[in-house]
């Protein structure tokens, strides 16, 4: 037997290594300095805008390499960080508010390599340096809105149908609707339950009551919802801040990550993303007397709430329209040059407000913020208790049927109405959200583990390719080659892989991974040695060795990737970044030391008649 | 040619007892450990905020702490950090301050008075509900690996042997906490990521041993389970030098030069690759031999090889 190996089992092998060398290359380029100029608010960069940019640094003798318009983004690169923080700051200023300016690192690969899809190596806050958070959404808070929604539902439906009732409130986790007669009960009964398929009704019609509960399944919507909501709005606030390749993402059930890379000035960033401020429309409640509510007797359908400067007025229970319909509010002035707030909804904010509006024009419309400021309260579970603070910050008339766009004026100064539009425009969330964790690296730290991580990496290398070599020799520079390509798998792979991200922890992985690949050859060569004792012929024993040794690494290393697949699934931070490039190591190591490593050995020594062999 | 291999085989075995009354000891050591001296958790389970300043010169840790007390914060913990330039400071969950803020607060608080340029190197904020969580998804998480792990390699052997390689983990992560323990050392979530490294390694060592074993079993014709578990041990013994070797050089790189951040996570890696390497070797086997395993158990069923057939035939 002069153990052949298959062709065409050699070709995949250079294939693929060759394959990964190709998507490993970005990240011997480096990385240039670049500024990115995106828009804000649903506007988008264009030629014009690109001309501005070009216009701009020429005009202040800013030399740049390269400026590109991709996506509505336009992105320059710079030969140093010094024109490109200047280009930063004379951008910054001429573009306008509806761009931000970002810092920006963009990687040096050459266009044809970029344009198969090559790009280096993400790296990972910890190397790159940057801010993270956590963010909880507070469901409980959720829940209690979308109660209070349905209340006001309730009563909307049942005054529209012309059904009397004594009173809908919450009860609890349901809503409890009193009648006064059993006919008006049943009648409720059949509209509610038409109407509200997900929701549960159980009438008693000795006690003249409805009570409606959420099923799991509603119960798990307004949750998602929430979660949803909330990452579109952290998505805009993020955007506001200006930052290059921010990253924000849902996790589990009730939590938000958020990376912004290089920020530094994280004081300013939680205080963007901490704005829980949300806006409501109300009426106001013009026939109620304001000196009785100020002595303490509101009316059953009314609040009192107070503006600014501490005057009070009463408004209506029922929220004409929450702040979660608004997609866009900008400041202007009207034909009178008095200062005015544009504000656009979504349609179903939309027909809400024209139901609302058809029958008050000429009513006053308060317009409401409020706000959740977390105490130091906590509650018996250890959430934070929060503090809704509600404040009146204008009273417009109604002047026409409002629709999907409709303006506010009365709000005072111009300043006053554009941080009106600012407040309407940051959006609402559904639900209060804290921040949980945090974690900041300085950028010299970064820079720092990146240094020390490749030097353990390249260490490590080395020992271990000197014991190979002068253990095994020849055959240990087989397997040596066999982990060089084995690295060069592991970093093409993570290059590829557009959700993998390299972590401290996520190289000592590497380092892990270099340590413990070697294992499947040794297994192997051992085999081989083991073969030739018993008196096989060489290629016999090359053969035998391979073979025999191949269930073994295959068991061994699959309950480790099992182990390495568990950490990824329910690890976090740090050992989700290990836990990747363990995977990928203990896969591509497989593949190069059985594989890649047969089809070495069988080129050198297959097919001829040896004598000895150096293992 | 040079070899670790050793000619004779060695009677692993028959030294079983003592190996088990001294694991035995160990783990009691740990569990006594565990349950009086806890484990120094780190950060990521106990909440509170890290901060992490770079000093232009030597930093005085005393002149900080009066700093930090004459400041409103008493109850820090200061400490060098890798070098003498490098400190950590850091502080519990407190009521009072809204905690995401600290960082910021402290960071100022130490510029305005040591006169010194600090370098904001790091600051790390944990709530406290995400420490419960975290602790019980690392539980939960070191869990479904060993039930997996059972899963499979019963699946894959034979069932005495699934006890033996998840006793032979239960053993390595017990150990290796039990250092933590005593050590008082950091224990965050690199060093939980160790830890189910240490899994993954030490059940690859397992397997290889429990493999070869499974062979031989069913290769050799002579010999009792005892026998046959030592000649498989020395055959394997050489791989389980080697492979413990060049993890333990890359490792020691990692802890000599892979900086103070990785440095719990080598730890605990390093003395794993030990235990893993030892109770491959001694809690695997024996387990699995005092559970009884025989030849019969590892022999296919259905022996499907040419002239099995034909012997019954045979006068």
């Amino acid at each position: 037997m002069l153990n052949k190996y298959p062709l065409w089992k050699t070709l995949m092998v250079a294939f693929i290594v060759a394959l990964g060398a190709l998507y490993a290359t970005p990240n011997l380029y480096g990385e240039a300095p670049a500024v990115q100029v995106s828009g804000l608010r649903g506007v988008e960069a264009d030629a014009a805008t690109l001309d501005q940019v070009k216009a701009q640094l020429e005009q202040n003798n800013i030399a740049y390499d390269n400026i590109a318009l991709d996506k509505g983004q336009i992105l320059t690169r710079f030969k140093d960080t010094e024109s490109q923080l200047k280009a930063r700051d004379i951008l910054d200023d001429h573009l306008g508010k509806q761009y931000s300016v970002a810092l920006n690192l963009t990687p040096n690969t050459p266009d044809w390599l970029a344009s198969i899809g090559g790009a280096p190596m993400k790296l990972g806050l910890d190397l790159s340096g940057g801010v993270s958070f956590l963010m909880e959404v507070n469901m409980k808070e959720a829940m209690a809105k979308a109660k209070a929604g349905l209340v006001g539902e309730f009563r909307n439906d049942l005054r529209n149908e012309k059904i009397r009732y004594r009173s809908v409130k919450e009860d609890g986790d349901n809503i409890v609707v009193i009648f006064r007669k059993v006919e008006d009960l049943q009648a409720a009964e059949s509209l509610l339950e038409k109407r509200y398929r997900d929701l549960v009704l159980t009438t008693d019609e000795d006690e003249l009551l409805i009570k409606a509960s959420m099923t799991e399944q509603k119960q798990k919507e307004i949750r998602e919802y929430a979660l949803q909501q909330n990452i579109t709005i952290i998505r805009n606030r993020v955007n506001e801040l200006g930052v290059a390749e921010p990253l924000v993402q849902r996790q589990g059930k009730k939590h938000i990550v958020i990376e912004l890379p290089g920020v530094q000035d994280t004081a300013k960033a939680k205080e963007i993303l901490n704005a829980t401020a949300t806006i409501e429309f109300r009426l106001v409640d013009t026939e109620g007397d304001l000196t009785s509510a100020l002595n303490g007797r509101v009316p059953a359908s009314s609040i009192l709430l107070t503006d600014r400067d501490g005057k009070p007025s009463l408004l209506k229970k029922r929220i004409m329209l929450t702040g979660d319909h608004i997609t866009d509010a900008k400041s202007g002035f009207d034909e009178y040059s008095r200062p005015q707030v544009n504000i656009s909804l979504d349609s179903a904010g939309g027909s809400k407000m024209s139901n609302g509006t058809k029958n008050n024009i000429g009513k006053p419309m308060a317009t409401v913020f409020i706000e959740y400021k977390a105490t130091d309260k906590k509650d018996a579970e250890g959430n934070i208790i929060f503090e809704k603070v509600e404040e009146i910050i204008s009273i417009a008339t109604i002047q026409a049927r409002l629709g999907k766009t409709f303006r506010i004026t009365g709000a005072g100064s111009q300043a006053e109405a554009h941080n009106l539009a600012l407040l309407l425009r940051a959006g609402a969330l559904i639900a209060p959200i804290t921040i949980v964790e945090e974690r900041t690296v300085g950028p010299t730290l970064g820079a720092e583990n990146v240094q020390l991580g490749f030097k353990a990496i390249m260490l490590g290398f080395a020992f271990v390719f000197a014991f190979m070599m002068f253990y095994y020799r020849a055959f240990g520079v087989v397997a040596n080659l066999a982990l060089g390509a084995n690295l060069v798998l592991i970093v093409g792979v993570m290059s590829m892989i557009p959700g993998a991200t390299l972590t401290l922890p996520g190289m000592a992985g590497i380092v892990l991974t270099v340590g413990m690949a070697v294992d499947a050859n040794v297994l192997i060569f051992e085999r081989i040695r083991e073969e030739i004792r018993e008196g096989k012929s060489i290629q016999q024993a090359i053969h035998q060795g391979y073979e025999a040794a191949f269930s073994t690494i295959i068991d061994a290393n699959i309950t480790t990737l099992i182990a390495a697949l568990i950490l990824f699934a329910v690890g976090t931070g740090p050992v989700k970044g290990f836990a990747v490039t363990l995977s990928i190591g203990i896969i591509t190591s497989m593949f190069t030391s059985v594989v890649a490593s047969r089809a070495v050995v069988n080129a050198v020594w297959g097919g001829k008649r040896l004598e000895k062999l150096s293992i | 040619m040079f070899s670790f291999r050793l000619k004779e085989t060695v009677a692993f075995m028959s030294y079983r007892k003592y190996a088990m009354i001294f694991s035995a000891l160990l783990m009691l050591a740990a569990v006594a450990s565990l349950a009086t001296n806890k484990l120094n958790f780190g950060l990521d389970f106990t909440g509170g905020t890290l901060i992490e300043v770079g000093f232009e010169q030597a930093a005085d840790l005393e002149t900080l702490r009066g700093v930090m007390t004459s400041n409103g914060y008493p109850e820090a913990k200061i400490q060098f950090y890798g070098s003498s330039r490098d400190v950590v400071i850091r502080l519990g969950l407190r009521d009072d301050v809204k905690a995401e803020m600290l960082g910021n607060q402290v960071l100022d608080i130490l510029q305005e008075n040591t006169g010194q340029n600090i370098d904001m190197r790091r600051i790390e904020f944990v709530g406290a509900s995400v420490g419960d969580e975290l602790a019980e998804q690392g539980g939960l998480a070191m869990l479904t690996a060993l039930i997996c792990i059972l899963v499979y390699v019963a699946f894959r052997f034979e069932w005495r042997f699934a006890i033996g390689s998840v006793a032979a983990l239960f053993h390595d992560v017990l150990l290796t906490l039990g250092l933590f323990s005593v050590l008082g050392l950091e224990f965050d979530l690199t060093v939980l990521a160790a830890i189910l490294a240490v899994i993954g390694y030490s059940l690859n060592d397992t397997i290889v041993v429990s493999d070869r074993i499974r062979e031989n079993f069913r290769k050799l014709r002579t010999g009792t389970a005892e026998e046959i578990i030592n000649i498989s041990l020395t055959q394997t013994l050489s791989r389980t030098f080697i492979t413990s070797l060049t993890t333990l050089l890359v490792l020691a790189a990692l802890f000599f030069w892979g900086g103070a951040l990785i440095h719990g996570f080598a730890t605990a890696l390093l003395f794993g690759v030990f235990v893993g390497t030892y109770s491959s070797i001694y809690v695997a086997s024996s387990v699995a031999l005092t559970l009884g395993i025989s030849k019969e158990d590892l022999i296919p069923e259905v022996i499907e090889k040419e002239g099995a057939d034909q012997e019954e035939m045979m006068p």
